[in-house]
């Protein structure tokens, strides 16, 4: 394989497309920003969902010794031994709505919140015992949440019931919607991408059938009369999939650092780092270079028989 | 050099097969005429020889391999031992005369020393020495065939298709041609040439294969052109 020859065969293709070529460059370029910000939507999701969002539905909280002065349910003090055991015997008299209980001790509590926060401002303020003691508890039908509610709300010890998914699901729901619409408007954008690049593959192959022709005439393996085609395919999908890396790094700088600055607008959600941006970028850039260079393959397969 | 055994060609979608049970050998070193009307069956038969095409029936065996058995990615190696000419000449117009026959040798790899070296010399050989550095847009029709001749005998092919090489070159300029395809066939090289060209056939006094409809007419050695039309 003479390098020389191939690269001076791209740069013609290349310039005598133009504007296929650009148009190529931008539609790979939207449709990979499309697949990365949905993968990091679905990152955010998780990030925000936390350690027991998947594992319980209703949270049981005690009273710590902090409660007892700002909180009207806790003013006989903290939570004693004997009132989390009368809970606990009671919960597991309720098998019928009850699957299991796990308890999670303020010092769990405050590694789990350190897990979920991590970088947060808020973490270097809280001590452990500032957290509070609970119950965690899995129904057997997240809907029952009510008969948890009731039973214990106004139970000594006992400062509040959360069901845990109606506090967050709100937002996920939107988020959720997000993510879908992202990776449809992904997959129309990835139509219209692939059917650019077969599009422009053939073109070029059909403006330069003169020198394909003689080239099979004259022997040269399909491979080397193909590999000029889809290099500059690969080239345009690599370009694209670069401004598709700086429209996702140009995303979260503006959303959510400056700009529109969400994370200091909103302090208690947990934005995803530069870490899973970052980590999205070479698969961003390999789907920017196979996609198109599959592409062309298959756009070829039918214009240049052997 | 080149079997047909039963050779049959339907194309798809058509009823009328376009070659009809031809057999016919042709040996190492021969010169052979392809002649006949327009639609007979010359271009099935060569391109498939070429392999463009594959037979529907029979079997071609062309430099000794059977071509319905060769896989895809061999054909190319196979063509390497071929030459091929057309009448329409198929040069590259935007690069020189050196380097459209450059052009043969670059894309099947071969190094750029052995391209420098053999260059000029097959250009010598069909008679354009110094003309390396022409756009084919200069040359007179004759000198643009020699060219692409050159490009088809760079590689030293063991055989040479040429389908109708002078139809576009006028009476003088096409003796000139033959003279240099006769030349090329002395250094051993096979060569199958469909023609039109009643005074050629007839000058050369060659084998003469004649086509009508398909089907193989005429097989004659030292033939000349035979009908009229």
């Amino acid at each position: 394989m003479r390098a020389q020859f191939v690269l001076s065969e791209i740069g013609v293709g290349l310039r005598r497309n133009l504007t296929m070529t650009f148009a190529v460059v931008i539609s790979v370029a939207l449709s990979l920003a499309l697949f990365g910000s949905s993968l990091l939507m679905r990152d955010q999701v998780g990030t925000m969902k936390g350690y027991w969002y998947d594992k319980v539905n209703v949270a049981i909280f005690f009273c710590n010794k902090g409660d007892a002065e700002t909180d009207p349910k806790c003013t006989k003090g903290a939570v004693t031994k004997e009132q989390k055991e009368t809970i606990l015997a009671e919960l597991k008299d309720m098998d019928k709505v009850v699957e299991s209980v796990q308890h999670e001790t303020s010092d769990e509590a405050y590694k789990h919140y350190k897990e979920q926060f991590g970088d947060s401002p808020l973490v270097n303020s809280l001590t452990p015992d500032q957290m509070q003691e609970s119950y965690r508890i899995k129904l057997k039908d997240p809907q029952k949440y009510q008969v948890i509610a009731s039973a214990f709300s106004d139970h000594p010890g006992v400062q509040s019931v959360q069901d845990q998914r109606k506090t967050v699901d709100k937002l996920f729901d939107v988020l959720n919607v997000m993510t879908w619409v992202a990776s449809f408007v992904m997959a129309l954008m990835l139509v219209l991408a692939l059917i650019l690049i077969v599009n422009t593959v053939r073109v070029s192959a059909f403006s330069r059938r003169r020198e394909t022709g003689i080239m099979r005439l004259v022997g040269a393996s399909s491979f080397y009369i193909q590999v000029p085609f889809i290099l500059e395919a690969t080239l345009a999908g690599l370009f694209g999939g670069l401004l598709a890396c700086g429209m996702l790094v140009a995303g979260r700088y503006f959303l959510v650092d400056h700009g529109a600055a969400l994370a200091q607008k909103m302090e208690l959600i947990n934005f995803i780092g530069w870490d899973a941006v970052l980590t999205k970028l070479p698969l961003v850039l390999a789907a920017g270079l196979l996609m198109p260079a599959m592409a062309a393959f298959f756009a070829l397969r039918k214009y240049l028989k052997v | 050099m080149i079997r047909f055994d039963n050779v049959s060609k339907t194309y798809p979608k058509q009823t009328r097969p376009a070659l009809r049970d031809v057999s016919l050998e042709i040996e190492r070193g021969e010169f052979v005429f392809l002649v006949g009307s327009s639609g007979s069956g010359k271009s099935t038969f060569l391109r498939l020889i070429l392999r463009e095409e594959r037979a529907s029936h029979g079997q071609v065996h062309v430099l000794g391999k059977d071509l319905a058995r060769l896989s895809n990615w061999k054909v190319p190696h196979m063509r390497r031992q071929l030459g091929t000419v057309f009448q329409d000449f198929r040069l590259l117009p935007n690069k020189t005369v050196g380097e459209n026959v450059a052009f043969a040798l670059e894309v099947i790899g071969k190094p750029r020393g052995t391209i420098r070296k053999t260059v000029p010399e097959v250009l010598d050989l069909v008679g354009l020495g110094g003309k390396q550095d022409r756009m084919p847009g200069e040359l007179s029709g004759g000198e643009q065939q020699r060219v692409a001749i050159a490009r088809a005998f760079v590689n030293r092919p063991m055989l040479l298709i040429a389908d109708e090489p002078t139809g576009n070159l006028d009476p003088q300029t096409s003796v000139g041609i033959m003279k240099l395809l006769d030349r090329i066939n002395r250094t051993g090289t096979t060569v199958v040439m469909a023609t039109h060209d009643q005074q050629i056939v007839d000058q050369m006094r060659k084998r003469v294969i004649e086509m009508e409809q398909g089907r193989l007419v005429r097989d004659q050695s030292r033939g000349v052109y035979g009908y009229q039309h």
